[in-house]
């Protein structure tokens, strides 16, 4: 046995710790702490967020996936596309463009407001005012406040104004989403497929920006053959290839030339295949919402 | 104050408690332990293997790809999982048991249901491994297992951390150490955040992001506080042995312990997760007050070794002393790529499966290799054997851990730039981030080395030890056994 005098203070701190229910209760202590603020109020706050309301339309975003992108994203799952694609848009912040959409009947007071609010180098004419309506008078002001203050100017010499919301940001200059991503946008997605790395482009919104299913069908055949040098690896798992019968199948992919089988086979999908392209087809974030609002461009 | 093995003076490292004692507990642990080792280790190797398949596919992306259990999808995470739960867990509490039960001087407790438990826990594993293979990962990172192994591996534990638990209330010396303080917590730990995790995802229907937030908030609590716990519990039990001296200061320990448990267990959601604001900005606090972890490690540590260690060329003291410094750069890491600012260019880069790799392969696993370098030998009454093969493993190690991490991170990191530099087309951020991926093959390499040249050496400790079963009359006994 060790005498206490034998050591320094801080040699024995901690005393109260070596009962084992000290130890048991500062811990779980700390466990409910962290469980608090990381499960039940995320659940309380985020869990039960209902539809949210589109123009109007209350309960209308996001739309269930249709069964067969239903199935495709469990073969995303299945297959680990989340190891490398993430799905998950991010912004910097919002800038402010204002658009000119009707000039109004004092088209002399608009133009003054143009030529003196307006890219003072320019000296706009009448014909600026009338011609190609809406037309956007000033792009990317950096807040709300200063578009505001300007459309006011327009406003005021009888025009009618837009404001247009424009999110910014790395991910959306690269036209990987218009906005950035935010929790009702998966509120359908049991699991969230948001994934943790970019090894391949972002896939929030791949529905919109490829929309062809013999493009998806391909590249997932042989990402080489649309891609050069993809780094992603093929999939030909999810398909069959055969010998052509009598008449070629509707369901071959169609390869750019110099890819695909060796002549007189065709390559068909199989059912999980066309699933898993229905998914990346249905891939699009595209309402504007309360928490992340935007202004779609113009269709 | 009473006895407490880490206060006690001793001056030869292989000397865990008196010799009466040591006997018992040495015979009570050896089965048990061992077992939990020699399953940690053939998860290891496993993990490892797949961890260089995973990576050759980055040389060539058809390597393998037509056999669907092994597309990088499915091999990636199963090397991870493998790595976490076949290997790290079985391997710390196999430690975790092994240094309750000297610093209690008490019987492992139940040591039938620790064997059954070591068995339960492999069958998870196989089965989690294998349902992630065969395409049925649940999709959360680190939860990947489906739920028959979920359940397996949950009852395995209970069967584990009640061993432990009991063991420590057997304790024959009246006071804890250190150590007891994190490992006892990190034995309670595990179940909490595990059955939160797969019950939340598996059973209660929760909802869309939710379920990310509950994955990350898990895979933060298990990768850095349950590891943590674990690996400072070990570390704290074993420095002070090779120094000879007592821990230097348990005020210090008391506080770092506070801290992981308090603030640690904020970390994990990342800063541009799309939840509410709130909650990446608290857990980047807690990411940043774990700060104080390396700073009072470090300082306790050094106080407490003094010149001591240096002289030492042993191997457990050298994987332990690499293991502190892994755990000082991947705190330090969390920390830096909490911050939203940091985030913004990390955030989907490599530099994150980096930093993952530091804290389990980087921190925990060289820990465990010194623990049981020291262990191992002891139970099966083969002091000092492994030594040479031990350094030789601690030099595939440092190297294998080093050569991951190093380009995984600098390649993430230039990755995040090109990546923001959007007028740099996605096909050229791949072309800048290759060479990286492919260098990083070469820790992977090394890595798989030394795990197979780890499960050789406790193969031939256990074979020595069954050998020597078959030849004497009793089982084999450590030196002090024969003496009493
Ligand atoms: C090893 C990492 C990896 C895995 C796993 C992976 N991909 Fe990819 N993916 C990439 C890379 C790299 C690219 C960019 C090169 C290219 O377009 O082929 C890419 C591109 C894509 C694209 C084109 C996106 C665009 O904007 O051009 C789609 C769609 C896609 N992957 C879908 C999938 C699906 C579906 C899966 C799962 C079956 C998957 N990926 C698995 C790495 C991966």
């Amino acid at each position: 046995m060790l005498r206490r005098g034998g050591l320094l203070p801080h040699q024995i701190g901690g005393g109260v710790m070596n009962r084992g229910p000290v130890i048991f209760f500062s811990a779980f202590l700390a466990f409910a702490i962290s469980f608090f603020a990381f499960v039940l109020l995320p659940q309380t706050q985020i869990g039960r967020q209902p539809l949210a309301t589109v123009d109007g339309v209350a309960n209308a975003y996001p739309a269930a996936r249709p069964g067969e992108a239903h199935q495709g994203a469990e073969i995303y799952r299945a297959n680990g596309c989340v190891t490398c694609h993430s799905q998950q848009i991010r912004q910097t912040g919002n800038v402010f463009d204002v658009v000119l959409t009707d000039a109004g009947t004092n088209l002399t007071a608009v133009l003054t407001a143009m030529n003196n609010h307006l890219n003072p180098a320019v000296e706009f004419a009448l014909t600026d005012v009338t011609n190609a309506l809406p037309k956007t008078i000033l792009k990317a002001v950096p807040t709300k406040a200063a578009a505001e203050a300007l459309s006011k100017k327009f406003t005021e010499a009888g025009a009618k104004t837009d404001l247009r919301v424009m999110p910014v940001g790395p991910d959306i200059a690269r036209g990987w989403g218009l906005r950035r991503s935010v929790a009702a946008d998966y509120l359908y997605d049991t699991p969230p497929l948001l994934g943790s790395q970019r090894v391949g482009p972002d896939l929030a919104n791949v529905g919109m920006r490829l929309p062809d299913a013999n493009w998806h069908l391909v590249h997932l055949y042989q990402p080489r053959a649309v891609v050069k040098d993809s780094a992603m690896p093929p999939y030909r798992y999810l398909f069959t290839t055969r010998k052509i019968g009598a008449t070629p199948s509707a369901d071959a992919l169609v390869f750019p030339a110099g890819f695909g089988p060796e002549a007189g086979y065709e390559v068909i999908p199989t059912d999980a295949a066309r699933a898993l392209v229905a998914y990346l087809q249905s891939l699009r974030v595209d309402a504007s919402l309360f928490e992340a609002p935007m202004t779609a461009p113009a269709k | 104050m009473s006895a407490c093995p880490t206060t006690l003076p001793t001056s030869r490292p292989t000397e865990a408690c008196p010799a009466a004692d040591c006997a018992d507990v040495n015979a009570s642990c050896r089965l048990p332990v061992l077992t939990l080792f020699a399953g940690a280790a053939f998860w290891l190797v496993v993990g490892a293997g797949f961890a260089l398949i995973a990576s050759i596919k980055f040389h060539a992306p058809g390597f393998l790809a037509d056999f669907a259990p092994l597309t990088y999808g499915r091999v990636h995470p199963a090397h991870l999982n493998a790595l976490a739960y076949g290997f790290a867990v079985q391997a710390g509490l196999g430690v975790t048991l092994w240094i309750l039960a000297q610093t209690s001087k008490a019987r492992l407790a139940l040591p039938g249901g620790v064997f059954i438990g070591a068995l339960l826990w492999n069958l998870g594993v196989l089965v989690g491994v294998g349902s992630v293979l065969g395409g049925g990962s649940t999709g959360f990172e680190f939860l990947e297992f489906s739920q028959a192994g979920s359940v397996s591996l949950f009852f395995a534990y209970l069967l584990l951390a009640l061993s432990g638990v009991l063991t420590f209330a057997n304790r024959t010396v009246p006071s804890a150490c250190v150590s007891q303080w994190y490992l006892l917590a990190a034995l309670f730990w595990f179940p909490w955040i595990y059955t939160t995790a797969t019950a939340l995802i598996g059973c209660v229907p929760v909802r869309g992001v939710t379920l990310a937030v509950i994955a990350w908030w898990f895979a933060n609590n298990f990768l850095f506080v349950w590891l943590g716990l674990i690996g400072l519990g070990t570390i704290f039990f074993l420095v002070p042995k090779f120094a000879g001296r007592s821990l230097h200061s348990r005020q210090l320990a008391l506080l770092t312990f506070a801290i992981l448990l308090g603030f640690g267990a904020w970390a994990g959601i990342p800063a541009s997760a799309p939840v509410p604001a709130w909650l990446p900005a608290l857990s980047a606090m807690g990411a940043f007050l774990s700060l104080v972890v390396v700073i009072a490690v470090a300082f306790n540590l050094k106080q407490t070794v003094g010149k001591y260690l240096c002289t030492r060329s042993e191997p457990s003291p050298k994987f332990i002393g690499a293991s502190v410094w892994f755990l000082m750069l991947f705190t330090l890491g969390n920390a830096t790529t909490a911050c939203a600012a940091v985030a913004a260019t990390t955030g989907f880069t490599w530099l994150t499966p980096a930093l993952t790799q530091l804290g389990l392969c980087g921190f925990f696993a060289t820990a465990m290799f010194g623990a049981v370098y020291y262990i191992a030998p002891q139970l099966t009454a083969a002091e000092g054997c492994c030594a040479r093969p031990a350094k030789i493993h601690f030099w595939l190690n440092l190297p294998g851990v080093l050569f991951l991490v190093g380009p995984l991170a600098v390649g993430g990191i230039k990755q995040g730039l090109a990546l923001s530099h959007t007028a740099t087309p996605f096909a050229d951020v791949t072309k800048a981030t290759l060479p990286f991926l492919r260098a990083s093959t070469m820790g992977d390499l090394f890595l798989l080395l030394g795990a197979l040249l780890f499960s050789v050496n406790l193969g031939r400790l256990i074979c020595g030890c069954i050998k020597k079963c078959c030849g004497a009359a009793g089982c084999c006994r450590t030196k002090s056994e024969v003496a009493s």
